[in-house]
């Protein structure tokens, strides 16, 4: 799907590569044995370490290092067996040591893929140029006293993963889409939990523009920090235009770094490429090369759960359900499970409407998570089987996950309590329709004068007569017979 | 005297009971406060925690099994993190800084009984040949010329470690040498100073100068006190990735091994030009006594010698300038008043608070760091320190130590210093490849010059054999018979 923007001079097309910041889930920073909890008070998560204390030293973080092992294999990238630690050297006030310990050269985790889904039901595979592992900065704030500016380290050192994406991206839906599919992939992978309102996600967003694809890629910008899907999207939409005005005007797009203001809707820049900052990268004399072994890379590929590109296929296959409905159930993990469960063992087809429609609809109604549903995934299927064992029909089903919801009770109990067995005995049911045949006389006539539409006022008698729950099969049986007779 | 004793003495005299601690660590608080006015060995004097230690060390030493440095009094470079004591690395911009934790090296000598007498003087960050750029004065070296009051330098950057090891102020002191700063400071104060191979000696806890480079080591007035002390000292630290996991030796027993049949290297390239005579004279000295010994004498040679010096001096401001970015006014020290911005209280407050030498090599490592040059100075350096690497292994291919002079002079004076800093850093010419290289490398007092002071060689080993230097150390230290003393020391009138 072609996305191009119509400039005075013609028809412009967009180039867009992302740098996503990933805070790495796990118990420790990575290069001190601080906590990494979210919201504790501002600098109780700080060792001497991340407070750059003199003749403090780091000391590399295994389980950060299997964590950027793990999305490397997740984003089916190399994996390098030796990487190394350089120092980005500048001063702020939130950065203890005056420099970041960042992978520059050589970083763990080298070229990979990323396939995104768009809304036309295509695919496009977007390059992953790198992953390389640093430590994250302190935070200022500036709003708890009118002179002075205080520093929380809470963050400073925790691991964050960057993940740099090849110049792939033609759109804002496909930027949308890489960041989705990005944020779901790391959340399968339980390396990230892509929660982008705490932090613990950003994107850094390069974009240019072009008169078309043969043309050489123009000067970028660099958006930094959008902290939303919505908001990257939005900003490489603004910065577009904004690039094309210029070019358009006859002016120059400089290079150099923008921030994204959603309030007012535009980019503005932070700084140029004359002032732009000489990090002054060197190897981190403080720390060996990270060298590790094969042996412990296939180790961690055994332990890798399906991933959702994977998932979505089996479940195409295993359940015959349709590639939408199998997105949509692989969007979480938990959904999938959920859904799997369900579906094990009964129709695949059934158990996705019931999941995706009124199930999901449930949970929205109530603003409840999957993790804290009333209705498990046992009973959900439970329920399933009373509609294919006739138990109940498809309507009195509704109710009754309606008051599974309500109860967390079993769905046989429901059925029992409130008497909602389908009513299977032909006698009755054409004791039902020999009455209401007899009370409607005129729209027997009609019908039989030719308005077969007036067939699904009888069937609607009949389910008010029987409280709904005849079964719905015997009905039009019986109706037929006597009708049509 | 007490304070006579090496600590080899004064460890036997302890457990013998013929002085208790408290009275050695006595005779040595007492020296400190009788000499440190003049001498400025120390910035922090700690008596009284002193003396206290010495109560307990000798409840230890009546129970028995007491670790070999019970109750010996030591000096500790005041660029060891001292829990609860200030640390300052001669600084004033950290002039004020009590660390709330101990040094692994230093927390060593306390878990092995040593007493720490203070916190001893250094060149600002252990930047400086001569001890002249501490922000708490210079060290004055407690030898003089024959008829000649001038004061001497005790050389840098331990120079206070050195100074007060010779003046009996202490047994023995800790030094860190990132380019020859303990090795120069103990030849120009006759006392032997030994850098351990790079890792072998944990860095946690030691303010940084040049990462790649520091690393901790003993001053003593003995070798075997050297073997005692790094003993201590040396070890693998889960808290400094650089540190080595490999097993610390018995060093003491490696004194007094026979030499027969070992293999002495003389690099040529140590034979610089405009050497002193008397250098000179003092090596072929120290080739005859170990030739003496049972040594084969071999001649090599270390080709990129000439390049050590100004590799260094790009490695090592580089690597500073990065470890001191740290002090930046807005965690620790001074921060200066009326700053307008951000920018500008980094650059005031380090304008204030660190002295001409740190800056000029702040600014060297900032330039030669910067993106235009990297690759003209940095990396070529990284390059041509491989080359010197290469050099050390392949001549320990055919030998198994080396010799040459510590220092092509013996201590300079005060107003002698040169006023170009280029000068100034040719004081480090022998002692900085073997650092670049990581090599171990000891300075052994074997002679005093026509003026009556005293003259150093170095012994430089392969990496992590510390005991073969020790060895060769120790039958130089006792074909050298050295026994002078300076003038300026305990018990004689400051």
């Amino acid at each position: 799907m072609s996305y191009t923007i119509e400039g005075n001079t013609g028809t412009w097309e967009i180039v867009v590569g992302l740098e996503v910041h990933a805070q790495v889930i796990s118990k420790s920073k990575l290069f001190s044995g601080a906590s990494t909890l979210f919201g504790g008070e501002p600098n109780s998560h700080v060792s001497l370490i991340d407070a750059g204390f003199p003749g403090m030293l780091p000391v590399i973080n295994q389980a950060c290092v299997e964590q950027a092992v793990r999305t490397g294999l997740g984003l089916k990238a190399r994996i390098n067996l030796e990487s190394r630690f350089d120092r980005k050297n500048y001063f702020y006030a939130d950065l203890p040591t005056g420099y970041q310990i960042s992978q520059f050269e050589h970083p763990i985790i080298g070229t990979g893929v990323v396939q995104i889904e768009l809304s036309d039901g295509s695919t496009r595979d977007i390059g992953i140029t790198r992953l390389h592992l640093e430590q994250d900065a302190g935070k200022l704030m500036h709003d708890q006293d009118p002179k002075r500016s205080f520093v929380d380290l809470n963050r400073a050192g925790v691991a964050l993963m960057e993940i740099v994406s090849e110049p792939d991206i033609r759109s804002p839906e496909e930027a949308g889409a890489y960041v989705r599919k990005l944020r779901q992939i790391l959340r399968y992978l339980g390396t990230c939990d892509g929660n982008m309102e705490e932090g613990s996600m950003r994107a850094d967003v390069n974009v240019s523009v072009r008169k078309s694809a043969s043309e050489p890629f123009r000067t970028r910008c660099e958006i930094k920090n959008v902290n939303s899907i919505r908001f990257v999207m939005q900003a490489i939409e603004i910065e577009a235009a904004r690039q094309i005005e210029i070019w358009e005007s006859g002016g120059e797009v400089d290079q150099e770094t923008r921030l994204f203001d959603p309030h007012k809707g535009e980019t503005r820049s932070l700084r140029s490429k004359e002032d732009a900052h000489d990090y002054r990268y060197f190897p981190d004399p403080d720390l060996l090369p990270l060298v590790i072994e094969q042996s412990w890379v296939d180790q961690i590929k055994q332990t890798l759960p399906e991933l959702p590109d994977e998932k979505r296929v089996r479940f195409q296959q295993d359940y015959g359900i349709t590639a939408y409905d199998a997105g949509v159930l692989v969007a979480e993990q938990t959904t999938a499970d959920f859904y799997e469960k369900v579906a094990k063992g009964r129709d695949g087809k059934s158990a996705a409407a019931w999941v995706t429609g009124d199930f999901f609809a449930a949970l929205n109604r109530t603003g409840k998570s999957i993790e804290e549903s009333p209705v498990s995934a046992d009973n959900l299927g439970a329920m399933l089987d009373l509609i294919a064992d006739g138990t109940i029909n498809g309507k009195i089903a509704k109710e009754v996950l309606e008051d599974m919801f309500e109860t967390g009770e079993a769905p046989l109990t429901i059925v029992d309590r409130k008497g909602l067995r389908q009513v299977t005995d032909t006698g009755a049911i054409e004791a039902a329709a020999d009455d209401i045949i007899s009370k409607n006389g005129d729209k027997v006539a009609e019908y039989k004068g030719g308005k077969d539409k007036l067939f699904g006022f009888f069937v609607g008698q009949m389910m008010k007569a029987t409280g709904g729950k005849a079964n719905p099969a015997i009905v039009n049986d019986i109706l037929r017979k006597k009708l049509d007779g | 005297m007490l304070t006579d004793l090496t600590i080899a003495q004064a460890a036997e005299g302890l457990r013998k009971k013929e002085f208790s601690a408290v009275e050695l660590t006595t005779a040595h608080t007492d020296a400190v406060e009788a000499l440190n006015g003049r001498v400025n060995a120390y910035i922090t004097v700690t008596s009284d925690k002193a003396l206290e230690a010495a109560k307990n060390a000798d409840i230890t030493l009546a129970a028995g099994e007491a670790p070999t440095l019970t109750g010996i009094p030591l000096g500790i470079k005041d660029l060891f993190c001292t829990n609860g004591v200030r640390t300052t690395a001669a600084s004033k911009i950290i002039g004020n800084f009590v660390p709330p934790y101990e040094s692994t090296v230093t927390a060593k000598l306390l878990e092995n009984g040593a007493i720490f007498l203070g916190k001893t003087n250094l060149d600002e960050f252990a930047m400086g040949s001569g001890n002249l750029t501490s922000a708490f004065g210079s060290v004055e070296n407690p030898w003089h010329r024959k008829d000649d009051a001038s004061v001497l330098v005790p050389g840098g950057s331990s120079g206070g470690s050195a100074a007060a090891v010779a003046a009996r102020m202490a047994m023995g002191a800790t030094g860190t040498d990132t380019g020859g700063s303990i090795r120069q400071p103990a030849a120009y104060c006759g006392i032997v100073g030994l850098k351990p191979t790079y890792g072998r000696c944990s860095r946690w806890g030691t303010i940084a100068f040049a990462s790649s480079l520091d690393q901790a080591g003993p001053m003593t007035r003995s070798v075997e006190d050297a073997a005692i002390m790094l003993s201590a000292m040396a070890g693998a630290d889960p808290k400094d990735s650089t540190c080595a996991t490999v097993a610390v030796p018995d060093y003491r027993a490696a004194c007094g091994r026979s030499l027969k049949g070992l293999r002495v290297g003389i690099p040529a390239e140590y034979r610089a030009p405009g050497m002193s005579e008397e250098i000179l004279a003092v090596w072929q000295k120290g080739i005859d006594m170990l030739r003496e010994a049972g040594c084969e004498i071999v001649d090599v040679s270390l080709p990129h010698t000439k390049y050590g010096l100004a590799t260094y001096y790009i490695i090592a401001p580089a690597e500073c300038s990065s470890n001191l970015a740290r002090y930046d006014g807005v965690r620790f020290g001074e921060r200066a008043e009326g700053a307008t911005s951000l920018d500008d209280l980094y650059e005031k407050t380090r304008h204030n608070g660190f002295g001409e030498e740190v800056r000029r090599r702040i600014l060297m490592g900032t330039y030669v760091l910067s993106a235009g040059y990297y690759d003209a100075y940095y990396l070529k350096a990284q390059k041509v320190r491989t080359l010197i690497q290469r050099d050390f292994t392949q001549a320990f291919e055919k030998v198994d130590v080396l010799l040459t002079p510590t220092a092509p002079t013996a201590a300079f004076a005060r107003d002698e210093k040169p006023e170009d800093p280029v000068q100034m850093y040719l004081n480090d010419i022998f002692t900085v490849p073997a650092s670049m290289a990581g090599q171990p490398a000891m300075s052994v007092p074997v002679a005093l010059d026509d003026k009556g002071l005293p003259l150093g060689l170095q012994l430089i080993g392969k990496h992590f054999d510390e005991e073969t230097i020790i060895a060769v150390g120790s039958a130089l230290e006792k074909a050298a018979g050295f026994t002078a003393r300076p003038d300026l020391r305990a018990g004689v009138s400051a």
